[in-house]
């Protein structure tokens, strides 16, 4: 009971940064029809930023954590934020009226050149920080000695997730730009007609997605201390899993695809087999394809003709 | 960017200083501050300004020129039409380009026969050619984005490599049992999943790939895991081995033994292979279940209209291009003599995926053009191993934007009504390609 209580929080922290990363799969998916096969990409790219950062921080002779932390929070976010910008300009946006497998073709070229450029321009070795946040809570002890701890970094992550989420809902429910958003998502053209300007609006939704990619970035470089340039396939394909489970277009359905994809593979890791872990995530990815085409919070598609 | 055409310099000057600002932001850390962990764990970072200015005047150059070009050759989206007298010269090159490309590579090791490296590499052109042409099936005629690929190669590999190391069986029974066992496999993976549209195929294609990998890397039993299969036999000419003994092919010719015996004749039998796939393909778009391929590959709801049974015909193609990954495969296991799965990555599956698109998806000539050109190329930038696949990646997105059907692509379906009809404007609406 300890063991699985631990899993669990342990597979929540874990969703946690999947579901971050889900959102922007999600979000691009539902008002491109893409998929942006280079957003596990951004992703590794936010993580890279936030590693540099600290580095300049501390060796400029910051010590306090809360502050380093929140620099280094809105740094990578704009900084990533702007690469998704400029890959939306530079290698989707001409593609936007071109054959239906071409922008998917370019965006596997764009998730190619950033894992090399990455690799070019920081190498490949894989990249360690020391622990920042150390510290944390023991929630119960069982008498045959097994621990449930619960960790300063694991609250942190957990905690940043729900606020980003209650800012981003916030956002798309309430602002001009998120009810633009919604337009766009269910008529271009008529958006357009009506004055949403659509380009500028598919631009935000990079500029988001990657900016919450880059949070995801933030947190595992935190969570797990390293980074390295091919973290984002596989990190990638695990949020696209998400994003397909929770429903594609659902941004809450993302969220709780993260946590499901997050949960699953943990407990598969602790009570089946590390190794097949990620065999576990692609085959629930081919099932849910299968059997459950909108996932669990998705709308049906009409297709039209 | 502006999309109006403006024809100022001050306008240029500007876009080209925004686009290098939003460099200089994009590179500044990445680029300007090298990472490297040191010998104690401890990261050190030193700066790189040169790179980083180098870059930028780069970024700022390149908008100038290409905000020159585009207005020099207008805006883009203008298709430009070819003057016929050029388009009946493309045609009468192209008439005698295969033919000649053919005759070409029957000669190749006449030619070359004492250059190894040379004829190494051509062996190594052809495997993506028919590995191209395998793929073109299902990409170019189907119209269905597979980014597994390579998962049917692998999969021909390993059956040859294990059914040949456990109970040596010739190269000759193991070729055909690869072939069918990959286009079984791929069947078991396209019957469930070929419901799926474009770009949800897509992912399932790569998650079935990585997981084949996965599986073979983890079932060290079977496989060996990551260190690989050991010690596949070599094929023989139908039983004749091409070494050094005494019943070998040689010997028994009353020649003198060269090792670029077996590398010829490797040669031949991609060769053959590959000319087999091409002739497979050929014939099939004469049949019914080819047209039935492009049919789709234009309009899937038009032909589940007209009664054509979309998933038999989506299983053919991805049978059959399976099947061709696979023979591939026995191929690539029989001449290396060892394979790990490092050789069945993701990265395989975009390369013979980008040889097809810059083929122009359907054209048979274009992709084994495009094979040469990307193999070859890569054979040239040999020593840059991560520069290349930066410069592949870009030249992916870059073939989108400019040449989306590829780059002598063609999408003329094999039938079409010779007579043109006039059709009324309001029978034609807006449609999906």
């Amino acid at each position: 009971m300890d063991y699985f209580a631990q899993q669990l929080i342990n597979g929540l922290v874990l969703g946690s940064i999947y579901g971050l990363i889900a959102i922007g799969y999600t979000m691009v998916y539902g008002i491109v029809g893409m998929i942006n096969f280079a957003h596990g990409d951004i992703f590794m790219i936010g993580g890279f930023i936030a590693l540099i950062t600290f580095l300049i921080l501390i060796s400029l002779g910051l010590t306090a954590i809360p502050v380093i932390l929140l620099v280094v929070l809105l740094v990578s976010m704009a900084i990533t934020a702007l690469y998704g910008w400029t890959i939306e300009r530079i290698a989707y946006r001409p593609l936007r009226h071109s054959f239906r497998l071409a922008p998917m073709l370019s965006a596997i070229g764009m998730s190619f050149v950033l894992t090399n450029y990455s690799q070019v321009a920081q190498g490949a070795r894989v990249k360690p920080i020391p622990p920042f946040i150390t510290g944390g809570y023991t929630l119960h002890e069982s008498p045959d000695g097994f621990v449930i701890q619960l960790s300063n970094i694991q609250i942190m992550v957990v905690l940043t997730t729900i606020v980003l989420l209650a800012i981003f809902t916030w956002l798309v429910s309430r602002t001009r730009l998120g009810r633009d958003m919604r337009a766009c998502e269910q008529d271009q053209t008529m958006a357009a007609l009506l004055g949403v300007d659509v380009d500028r609006t598919i631009s935000m939704t990079f500029v988001i997605g990657a900016a919450l990619a880059a949070v995801a970035g933030l947190m595992y470089l935190l969570y797990y201390g390293l980074v390295d340039f091919f973290m984002g396939f596989v990190a990638g394909i695990k949020a696209f899993t998400a994003a397909v489970l929770g429903g594609i277009g659902s941004l809450p359905g993302a969220m709780l695809g993260g946590l499901a994809i997050g949960l699953i593979e943990t407990f598969w890791s602790a009570y089946f087999s590390v190794e097949y872990k990620d065999v576990a995530a692609f085959s629930i990815l081919i099932v849910v394809l299968i059997f459950m085409p909108t996932g669990l919070l998705g709308r049906p598609e009409v297709e039209k003709v | 960017m502006p999309a109006k055409p403006t024809t100022g310099i001050l306008s240029i000057l500007k876009t080209a200083v925004v686009n290098a600002l939003i460099a200089l932001v994009l590179f500044s850390l990445m680029v300007g501050i090298r990472t490297e962990a040191g010998s104690d764990g401890q990261l050190t970072y030193w700066m790189r300004f040169g790179e980083l200015a180098s870059l930028v005047a780069v970024v700022f150059g390149g908008s100038i020129v290409i905000e020159l070009l585009r207005q020099w050759i207008g805006p883009s989206g203008t298709e430009k039409l070819v003057p016929p007298a050029v388009q009946s010269g493309m045609a009468f090159v192209g008439r005698f380009l295969a033919p000649a490309l053919l005759i070409f590579a029957l000669l190749v090791p006449v030619i070359f026969y004492n250059q190894r490296y040379i004829l190494d590499l051509a062996i190594l052109v052809l495997t993506y050619v028919m590995l191209g042409w395998g793929l073109n099936v299902v990409v170019g005629l189907a119209g269905l984005l597979d980014l597994g690929y390579v998962a049917f190669y692998a999969v021909g590999a390993y059956s040859y490599a294990l059914l040949a190391t456990n109970f040596d069986w010739s190269f000759w029974i193991c070729l055909p049992l690869a072939g069918i066992l990959a286009a079984l496999w791929g069947v078991m993976l396209g019957f469930p999943v070929l419901r799926l549209r474009g770009d949800y195929l897509a992912i399932v294609t790569l998650a079935f790939g990585e997981i084949i990998r996965l599986v073979i890397i983890n079932w060290q039993e079977l496989t060996g895991g990551p260190n690989g299969v050991p010690g596949i036999p070599r094929p023989t000419l139908f039983g004749i081995p091409l070494d050094n003994s005494d019943d070998g092919l040689a010997a028994r010719l009353g020649i003198e033994y060269s090792p670029t015996h077996r590398i010829v004749f490797l040669f031949y039998l991609i060769l053959a292979l590959a000319l087999l796939t091409n002739w497979v393909t050929i014939r099939l778009r004469r049949l019914p279940i080819g047209r039935a391929w492009e049919a789709l590959r234009e309009d899937e709801v038009a032909c589940r209209a007209l009664g054509i049974n979309t998933t038999t015909t989506k299983l053919t193609a991805f049978a059959t291009g399976a099947m061709f990954g696979g023979l591939a495969g026995a191929f690539f296991a029989t001449r290396q003599g060892f394979i790990s799965p490092e050789s069945f990555t993701f990265q395989e599956s975009a390369l013979v995926l980008a040889i097809v698109v810059l083929g122009g998806m359907g054209s048979q000539l274009g992709v084994a053009l495009a094979a040469l050109t990307m193999i070859g190329g890569f054979e040239l930038f040999r020593g840059l191993e991560t520069y290349r696949m930066l410069v592949f990646g870009m030249a992916m997105v870059l073939i989108m934007i400019w040449r989306p059907r590829g780059l002598i692509g063609h999408r003329a379906p094999t039938v079409y009504l010779t007579k043109a009809k006039a059709i009324s404007s309001d029978l034609v609406k807006e449609g999906h390609g």
